[in-house]
């Protein structure tokens, strides 16, 4: 591979608009990937808009076009009579078991979701480096004691993990709550938990792939010549070996966001994650997947909330391995 | 030597893991029979934690699970731990009385093995193929389709498969029964709702590994020699493409044999998915470490055998 590459590269130089840095090359490559262009862009949308649905909301309402004239101004928690009303055009997912606008809802557990992913994802890099990279720099006994942690809790299924760790969080915080009373204050608190038991047990594998990659970092010419020049190890994980592992990180990075998504809709299922009448997609899904009977199908209940969370994370897989292939050098040629 | 070596440090491995989850269970608020209402008196309490030992420390309690060690009566006579692990014995199960954890493993393994094997031969009869053929069609419009769906099926959760899956099949068309396991006919659902996302996975390791092969020299050798395209492909290449999926199929297939709480939630199905949701969330000590015994000694095992598979399909691999 490294001679094609190798015969490729002054070829390349002659023409003067290819970008140089591998960075820049990389990005030229995610650009020309259609899928994960369009998926790039559909996120950023799905966010703006979401982030900006209760604003519209308001104004909406201010100006008296709301309530139950304009399809998109139904608040998230207001109850109606109308309860599993099929899509219509004032209720374009139809409504759920209280009356409530289901397109509302899903816009609110949007919001939820993409935070318990993003954060989720966050608390798992930041674990998963840290870990990863002490682990690759310091090699070793340290090397093998990190790692062998990560083994063990490897073999441990997450899902009992997850639930201790939130039932025993949650214990200790309902007794200090006790003094406050403020259910906002339980609630931000459950959902606290809910980003930390989530990155708790998804940064194995990012610990794995940084610690890798650390591992080849470490012993390259120019860390050593930035050693020989005096620098503390600190310095030199952060200046020097962090940058380089940025790539695999950021493409990581962006396949745990599903996983997360995924993972909090299934606690939500069991009923351990986001409580009523806040939501989430979980929530939503498995509250339509309670109301099926063999009488009547209220098959909406099911199908909008399931089919944003599948168009969701298909355009996070998408943007994933885009940027995978745009990092992977194998694919410089 | 190496493979002796490997299973002799598993069994440490798994006293920690039984340690690790011991601790972790204890470490939650609550106990096993803590409910909404009370037991009729304090009497009656002491007795049920004296019965399952939950009066004892916490080293006893766990020597006690092994089954390593004695207790002296009241009499100051000495008696041997009867059962424990030692001795194949799990303990009692806390959350469903009267049963041990052996009945509830016996009862719920008749289920999750066919479940797990079938949604696993699904995973792998779908996608080998699809990684292969994609692979093999790179850059054209198969490619694009096979590789789009995978993706798809990766995105498709058991919880909005599931419950779907019934409402077309089960309820709108009525090929298939709601819910429950026996006939053939229940089969279908789960194993779909269950395999169908791992047939994603599995099409995309096997993609990637058949597009790595044909790009090493072995196969550009083989083919210089003017070996026709099939041979090269299905003799030569697919047993070192399909390394990366053997990989992953270790711990795949012990993740589906020890159950799937969703699936079995959804199609009413009693394996060993729901006992171990149920036991932590009800603080069923023994019976979580029991099953988390279970899959890691299933996921030891099988990762062995993955090292075994690549001494057999990878003439390069050698083990010290």
């Amino acid at each position: 591979m490294s001679t094609i590459a190798a015969t490729t590269e002054p070829n390349s130089a002659t023409t003067p608009e290819v970008p140089q840095s591998p960075n820049q090359r990389a990005m030229a490559r995610f650009r020309r990937n259609r899928p994960a262009r369009f998926s790039l862009i559909f996120l950023i949308a799905l966010v703006v808009v979401v982030v900006a649905w209760p604003v519209v909301l308001t104004v909406v309402n201010k100006l008296g076009t709301g309530g139950h004239s304009f399809a998109l101004a139904h608040d998230p928690d207001t109850l109606s009579d109308r309860a599993f009303a099929p899509p219509s055009a004032t209720h374009w997912c139809g409504t759920d078991v209280h009356g409530r606008d289901l397109f509302s809802r899903i816009m609110y557990g949007a919001q939820i979701s993409l935070l318990v992913g993003a954060v989720g994802a966050t608390v798992s890099l930041v674990i998963g480096v840290l870990w990863g990279s002490v682990a690759g720099y310091s090699g070793g006994k340290w090397d093998g004691f990190l790692m062998r942690i990560v083994d063990v809790l490897y073999s441990l299924p997450s899902i009992v993990f997850v639930i201790v760790l939130i039932t025993t969080l949650e214990g200790k915080v309902k007794m200090a709550m006790d003094h406050f009373h403020s259910p906002a204050l339980t609630h931000a608190s459950r959902m606290i938990f809910l980003f930390v038991g989530l990155g708790a047990v998804s940064w194995l594998n990012m610990a794995r792939i940084v610690r890798g990659q650390v591992l080849t970092l470490r012993k390259r010419a120019f860390v050593e010549a930035s050693h020989t020049l005096g620098a503390g190890p600190i310095r030199i994980l952060l200046l020097h070996i962090l940058p380089n592992v940025a790539g695999v990180v950021i493409v990581y990075l962006t396949l745990t966001v599903p996983s997360i998504i995924l993972y909090e809709s299934f606690l939500s299922y069991l009923g351990l994650g986001i409580q009523p009448p806040m939501a989430s997609w979980g929530s939503l899904i498995s509250e339509g997947a309670g109301q099926i009977n063999t009488v009547r199908v209220y098959w909406w209940l099911l199908a909008f909330p399931g089919a944003t969370l599948v168009i969701t994370l298909l355009a996070l897989n998408f943007v994933g391995d885009g940027l995978r292939d745009a990092f992977d050098v194998r694919g410089d040629k | 030597m190496y493979f002796i070596r490997r299973l002799l440090i598993s069994i440490p491995l798994l006293l920690l893991i039984s340690f690790l989850s011991f601790v972790l269970l204890h470490l939650a608020p609550g106990g096993p029979f803590d409910r909404e209402r009370k037991p009729a008196s304090p009497e009656v309490e002491r007795n049920i934690a004296r019965k399952f030992h939950q009066d004892e420390s916490f080293t006893k309690q766990y020597m006690r699970y092994l089954g390593i060690g004695w207790e002296r009566d009241d009499k100051g006579e000495i008696h041997w731990f009867q059962g424990g692990l030692i001795r194949g014995d799990f303990g009692p199960s806390y959350l469903y009385r009267n049963h041990t954890v052996n009945d509830i493993i016996a009862a719920g393994m008749p289920v999750s093995l066919p479940l797990g094997f079938m949604a696993f031969g699904l995973a792998l009869g779908i996608g080998i193929p699809a990684g292969f053929y994609t692979a093999v069609k790179r850059g054209e419009w198969q490619d694009y389709a096979g590789t789009f769906l995978a993706v798809l099926g990766v995105c498709i959760p058991g919880l909005v498969l599931g419950p779907m899956l019934v409402v077309i099949f089960a309820i709108h068309w009525r090929w298939f029964p709601v819910a429950l396991w026996g006939s053939p006919m229940h089969v279908v659902l789960p194993v779909i709702a269950l395999g169908l996302a791992f047939a994603g996975h599995v099409t995309r390791l096997m993609r990637e590994g058949m597009l790595n092969v044909m790009k090493s020299e072995f196969i550009t050798t083989a083919r210089a020699k003017g070996l026709d395209e099939n041979t090269l492909l299905l003799r030569h290449g697919l047993r070192i493409a399909i390394l990366p999926v053997i990989s992953y199929s270790g711990p795949l297939l012990a993740d589906l044999l020890t159950g799937s709480f969703v699936v079995e939630k959804v199609f009413a199905i009693s394996g060993l998915g729901m006992p171990i949701v149920n036991g932590s969330l009800n603080r069923d000590y023994l019976m979580v470490v029991g099953l988390v015994l279970l899959y890691a000694t299933l996921l030891i095992v099988l990762n062995l055998l993955v090292d075994l598979a690549y001494l057999l399909l990878d003439p390069r691999v050698k083990y010290e």
